[in-house]
């Protein structure tokens, strides 16, 4: 029961933080809507037994990429009239049909899960912990974690050729 | 009782809002948040699946899903800098140097 109010409380905010994000005018405003979005999400992640995930989420996502976000906003000072800019009848219009849409067919899919009425499997104490994924990670998934460490470093290499105003 | 397909309906949802949020928004910032919306609800599905299914492999994906959205936000936010520069504008309809 708990966890029924826990997630329909959580989901429901993380769905309307979420339209907060796409809706709000100003970008400083998306992006504390998105801080708040990803929380909700953390504390999800948190009900699926995904402790370390749940974590990060809130260490890496909400700790440094949304003030990445928030440094691009403040350095390009946008204009007033940058963002005031009124929005046309017909793209809210087009929006509104397209996200009922694209969510009724994403969410009609969802019924062909097999076993999705039999309940969550049984898992031991340690399913999520730091200990499993890290064995995980370390593991069987090794060349992939060593992959995505060479595309963090070409990313911070790009990042910074293309940031940059002359390199030399 | 909640099972995985509350926790896909809710993926769906965030999913499409994402959707929604690329399509209709002008400002190149804001298109990259709901990038970011989308990525997560991905994220929600694996580990709602790797749940289900009592094996942890989900959450190695989930781990590289939110590398790959690390990487991406960098980079992503380097290019709206330069093309800042160059153009004063994030307005994805006025960024129009390459269009025939």
């Amino acid at each position: 029961m708990a966890e029924a109010v826990l997630f329909f409380a959580f989901g429901g905010l993380a769905v309307g933080l979420a339209l907060l994000v796409i809706v709000l005018r100003n970008p400083v405003h998306s992006a504390v809507a998105l801080i708040a979005n990803l929380f909700c999400l953390a504390a999800l992640f948190a009900m699926l037994d995904a402790h370390f995930l749940a974590a990060i989420q809130v260490l890496v996502y909400a700790g440094a990429i949304l003030v990445l976000f928030l440094f691009v906003i403040m350095l390009l000072n946008l204009a007033p009239e940058e963002l005031g800019r009124p929005r046309q009848t017909a793209t809210k219009i087009a929006g509104s049909i397209l996200l009922a849409w694209v969510g009724f067919k994403l969410v009609t899919m969802t019924t062909g899960v097999a076993g999705a009425g039999s309940g969550f499997a049984k898992v031991g104490a340690d399913y999520g912990s730091v200990e499993s994924v890290g064995r995980l990670l370390f593991g069987p998934y090794l060349l992939p974690f060593e992959a995505a460490s060479i595309l963090l470093l070409a990313a911070i290499l790009g990042a910074v050729a293309i940031a940059k105003k002359r390199l030399w | 009782m909640i099972t995985i397909q509350h926790y896909l309906i809710l993926s769906a949802v965030l999913f499409s809002v994402g959707v929604a949020g690329v399509l209709v928004r002008r400002n190149a910032l804001v298109i990259l948040m709901s990038i970011e919306l989308m990525l997560n609800a991905a994220n929600l599905a694996l580990l709602g699946f790797a749940r289900q299914l009592g094996d942890v492999s989900g959450h190695g994906l989930a781990v590289f899903v939110m590398t790959v959205a690390a990487a991406e936000a960098a980079v992503g936010l380097a290019l709206v800098l330069a093309v800042f520069r160059h153009t004063k504008t994030v307005n994805v309809d006025e960024i129009r140097a390459l269009r025939g």
